[in-house]
């Protein structure tokens, strides 16, 4: 009893004890269950990615199996400096975000391109392509940028001319909540559908803009209404958006897809 | 037993965390919009109060007073990130409607004010019990606010509908202000009126009166 007594818990010997045998329980069980569970939350967000792909087409069903619904679509890849489809690598295992800072595999985007603010890109990016009968009814390239605080990462669907917007969808950022986190929910994002990319050349004028779009503005199919409180992941939406329909970007890609429907 | 009893039924009405204590308001306000993510939200704070305040009352012997509450930001912390990723793992998508609040658990002051007040001084089972009453009665409040606000608000429960509304060819006129934070408050507020008026030694006396001058008085 007398020796339980002797025991000073508020001794150094026994503070530093407790912090570090804390710390090391706890970090262990902190990691193993991050390592554990990994593969089960990738499974997760590539389903998620692939939801968005699908929602982003118009395609999603309430209640219908993503991977079934998925199988409708046709990934290809696409050489970004030609435009031209290509098979030097697969799709299903390309990530553009590793192959950007990639040696081999990346190139450094030129300081007055990089609008969207990520300095790299891969040679290559997948594109979606959703067939009804057997014609190409729409595209959906990859596209992402640097919001305000995050990379903002999302699809971007157009229609077979080319030029019309499908839709703008987003499946991972960290804008702020309630602010800029807008881009990602219904009466923002529902604003793109219809909207134009380009006017004439291959230069995207498509924007967001500061307020509301006025009804009798002349251009207004080029403009989408500005996010109050969020000017910056408004701005890095323009960004990404024109610079991944841009000619560092899915440009040259789209020439040929606007001239091949023009020609059907 | 009486004492286990009153651990656990205490912190439902008569010692809300909510509604007495005014703690937790933030989470409430933010995650109510809608019951699945409140119904996750109250799982996951009442698994890390109940279980920190198991480990963190197995150690209070230990724990060196100067260093008690990072030792308690620790334990807790750990267990926020625990529950975060079996969220992620197992329910990705309203893990995703939670964003931040499961993180700012740990900062919720349910958990770290029964870490100090309760389970510093009591034995692992009673502060186990306590966390779990404790959680509970900020789920009750949570879960009664989602319903009120998913109900009026988008006519919905589950997402099933229950009110047929307006936009979708049915009578009921979705009252859009319920999905905004305030009714939050309003809603609390209501509710604790509703509990004083029912127990009304909950009531706080006032802490100061205005005097009457009579005026007799002036002069």
């Amino acid at each position: 009893m007398s020796e339980k007594k002797a025991f000073d818990r508020d001794s150094i010997s026994n503070t530093l004890i407790v912090a570090i045998g804390l710390s090391l329980v706890c970090s262990v069980i902190v990691s193993s269950a991050a390592i554990v569970l990994k593969p089960v939350q990738e499974k997760n967000e590539e389903e998620f990615r692939q939801k968005i792909i699908l929602d982003v087409a118009g395609l999603l069903e309430p209640g219908g199996n993503i991977e079934e619904l998925f199988g409708a679509i046709e990934p290809r890849m696409v050489d970004l400096d030609t435009g031209d489809y290509t098979d030097a690598v697969d799709p299903a295992t390309f990530d553009p975000l590793t192959a950007a800072s990639d040696s081999q595999l990346g190139v450094a985007i030129p300081d007055d391109m990089d609008i969207a603010g990520i300095g790299r890109r891969a040679k290559y990016a997948p594109v979606y392509i959703v067939k009804k009968d057997a014609r190409i009814d729409q595209v959906i390239l990859p596209v992402y940028g640097k919001g305000l605080w995050s990379t903002m990462l999302g699809y971007l669907s157009v229609a077979p001319d080319g030029n019309t917007i499908s839709g703008l969808r987003f499946y991972a950022h960290a804008e702020t909540p309630g602010l800029g986190d807008q881009i990602d929910k219904e009466p923002w994002r529902a604003q793109w559908a219809g909207k134009l990319l380009y006017d004439d050349g291959d230069v995207p004028k498509i924007r967001v803009i500061k307020g509301t779009v006025p009804a009798d503005a002349a251009d207004a199919e080029y403009m989408i209404d500005g996010l109050s409180g969020a000017t910056l992941t408004a701005n890095g939406v323009t960004g990404l958006v024109q610079y991944w329909t841009g000619p560092n970007g899915f440009g040259p890609y789209l020439k040929k897809y606007r001239e091949d429907s023009i020609n059907e | 037993m009486s004492e286990t009893r009153k651990v656990l039924i205490d912190p439902l009405i008569d010692n809300n965390p909510v509604t007495l204590q005014m703690l937790g308001i933030c989470s409430a306000l933010a995650v109510t919009t809608s019951l699945l993510p409140a119904l996750l939200m109250c799982i996951a704070l009442t698994s890390v109060a109940a279980l920190s305040g198991a480990a963190i009352s197995a150690l209070r012997h230990r724990i060196p007073n100067n260093i008690r509450i990072i030792v308690h930001m620790t334990i807790i912390a750990s267990l926020v990130i625990l529950v975060d990723q079996l969220l992620r793992a197992y329910a990705f998508e309203t893990s995703k409607q939670l964003s931040v609040f499961v993180g700012l658990i740990i900062t919720n002051c349910i958990v770290l004010g029964r870490a100090e007040a309760f389970a510093m001084k009591n034995g692992v089972v009673m502060s186990f019990l306590d966390g779990l009453g404790n959680g509970l009665g900020y789920s009750l409040i949570l879960i009664s606010v989602a319903t009120l606000r998913e109900l009026f608000g988008a006519g919905t429960l589950f997402g099933y509908p229950v009110l047929e509304v307006v936009s979708n060819g049915g009578w009921y006129e979705a009252n859009g202000l319920m999905l905004l934070p305030p009714s939050a408050f309003f809603i609390i507020g209501l509710l604790i009126w509703a509990i004083r008026s029912w127990r009304t030694q909950q009531v706080e006396k006032a802490d100061y009166q205005i005097h009457e001058v009579h005026r007799t008085e002036v002069y």
